[in-house]
């Protein structure tokens, strides 16, 4: 009998009328079957021989898949995302491409070569009620150190990096955040394994990701500038424009929003100048009067001075407040 | 008639004292793994043990077989059942005898069709495969072979 040898079986295969190609088509799957699944083999025959015939069985040969680590993390920012004077959350997803239940250690980086400025990362995120928008409160704050709960194979996670820009940061200037995930059980170059430490019982072996990927999402400064500047005009008792005794002056404040940003809660206020005295039902904001009680209108006005919160105005825009006052 | 027990899984030394003396005819199976390297700008291909295996890996899976007997063993039916986990490669699954109904029927793959889960049916492909089968119409006293086919760790 024969020893069966070991070398390449297509030299056998075709010796037998089998052709093996020696092209190899790779087969792509995003996950592939479980890690811990069992490849059992077993052939069968069946022959005569004489008279009699026969069933034959072949040992059962196992094999335990082992498991890929594997990941994808993508920036869900298609355009940057404008942060102003508050904290911004920067969507990303993270997909389990392995094909074991896999958690992963997450780091935000906000130093990105090109940057114009490098964001203040506060923490990361789960987009817990699976969103897709942060919601605070809501969405549950990854202690740091500790990774996301373990992902199944093939699906995804979304989480935010929320940021605040810098002391400094110019209304305009754009920057970028890396977001690293790395698979709990270990990352290195495809192939390194860790023995044992595999999903299912087996071990577990970097993927073509290394275990670890990271995205990026882009942030730009939305940021409002306002100036104030203050006029008067006045009309004496005379038909003139001479300041006297008993002379009207209308003082004009306009702010003059700039930039790409809101200024959030603007409010304009203002004393009334010694010798002079406020003239009731005078306040107007954008020529609209407003009642001199705090009430559900904006402004206020009285004796002492005025008061009128504007509120969240755009870049770009002017708002205009006037009252009178009578020269004593 | 008794089964052949092979209670070590991986102990695949081929030994003809292990084997019972009621079947004239002996199987082994032997799986591998294929590990393609380069040496020196050249592609070599070789076959491993299979001690780490994730999904894409290729697998050669191979059943030796003997005639141990006096007699020649004939119309030798072998049949491998497909392990679900994987797929039979579409270059192993050309000249094979194949079925893709659950051993049902056989034929050449480009002869075969599967359900394409719209009411009618679509060509069958490697992967659709459930069981190889070769048919050997005689193996004389003493003489032995090797089955092999293909597959990817789905």
């Amino acid at each position: 009998m024969k020893t069966p040898s070991r070398t390449f079986p297509a030299l056998r295969a075709a010796l037998l009328g089998l052709t093996i190609s020696a092209a190899l088509p790779t087969t792509a799957h995003a996950t592939g079957v479980a890690a811990g699944t069992l490849i059992e083999n077993t052939a069968t025959a069946t022959y005569t021989s004489g008279s009699s015939s026969g069933t034959v069985t072949s040992n059962t040969v196992t094999v335990r898949v082992d498991e890929l680590l594997d990941v994808a993390v993508a920036g869900l920012a298609s355009t940057p995302v404008a942060a102003g004077s508050t904290t911004v959350a920067l969507p990303y997803q993270i997909t389990n491409t392995g094909n074991g239940p896999e958690a992963f250690d997450l780091t935000a980086n906000p130093v990105v070569s090109g940057n114009d400025f490098d964001a203040v990362v506060q923490s990361i995120a789960v987009d817990t009620n699976g969103n897709g928008v942060y919601d605070a409160g809501v969405d549950q704050i990854l202690t740091a150190g500790t990774p996301t709960a373990a992902l199944a194979p093939d699906t995804s996670l979304t989480v935010f990096v929320l940021v605040n820009l810098p002391a400094g940061a110019t209304d305009g200037d754009s920057s970028q955040v890396r977001l690293t995930a790395e698979a709990v059980t270990g990352t290195g170059p495809a192939g390194t394994t860790f023995a044992g430490q595999g999903a299912g019982g087996g071990d577990a072996v970097a993927g073509t990701s290394g275990g670890d990927d990271d995205g990026l999402d882009g942030i730009i400064a939305a940021l409002a500038t306002v100036s104030l500047a203050k006029s008067a005009t006045i009309v004496d008792p005379f038909g003139g424009d001479q300041s006297v005794p008993g002379a009207i002056v209308t003082y004009s404040l306009v702010a003059t929003v700039t930039g790409t940003g809101t200024a959030n809660g603007l409010r304009i206020t203002d004393a009334i100048p010694a010798g002079t005295t406020y003239q009731t039902g005078t306040l107007r904001l954008e020529g609209a009067a407003l009642t001199d009680a705090a009430d559900a209108d904006a402004g206020a006005g009285s004796a002492s001075g005025i008061d009128v919160l504007v509120g969240n105005v755009a870049g770009a825009a002017t708002r205009t407040v006037q009252f009178n006052v009578r020269i004593n | 008639m008794k089964k052949l027990l092979f209670a070590l899984i991986g102990a695949l030394t081929f030994s003809t004292g292990a084997m019972a003396q009621t079947n004239a005819v002996k199987l082994e199976s032997e799986v591998k793994l294929v590990q393609t390297e380069v040496v020196d700008g050249a592609e070599q291909i070789k076959l491993v043990e299979p001690a780490v295996v994730v999904p894409g890996d290729r697998l050669v899976f191979t059943t030796r077989y003997v005639n141990s007997g006096a007699v020649s063993a004939e119309n030798v039916v072998v049949m491998n059942p497909v392990p679900g986990a994987v797929a039979l490669a579409s270059d192993s699954a050309i000249n094979l005898s194949v079925s893709v109904d659950g051993g049902k029927s056989f034929g050449l793959l480009a002869a075969l069709a599967v359900a394409d889960g719209k009411g009618g049916t679509r060509p069958a492909q490697a992967a659709d495969v459930t069981h190889v089968r070769w048919v050997l119409a005689a193996v004389a006293p003493g003489a032995n072979g090797t089955l092999t086919y293909r597959a990817v760790v789905r």
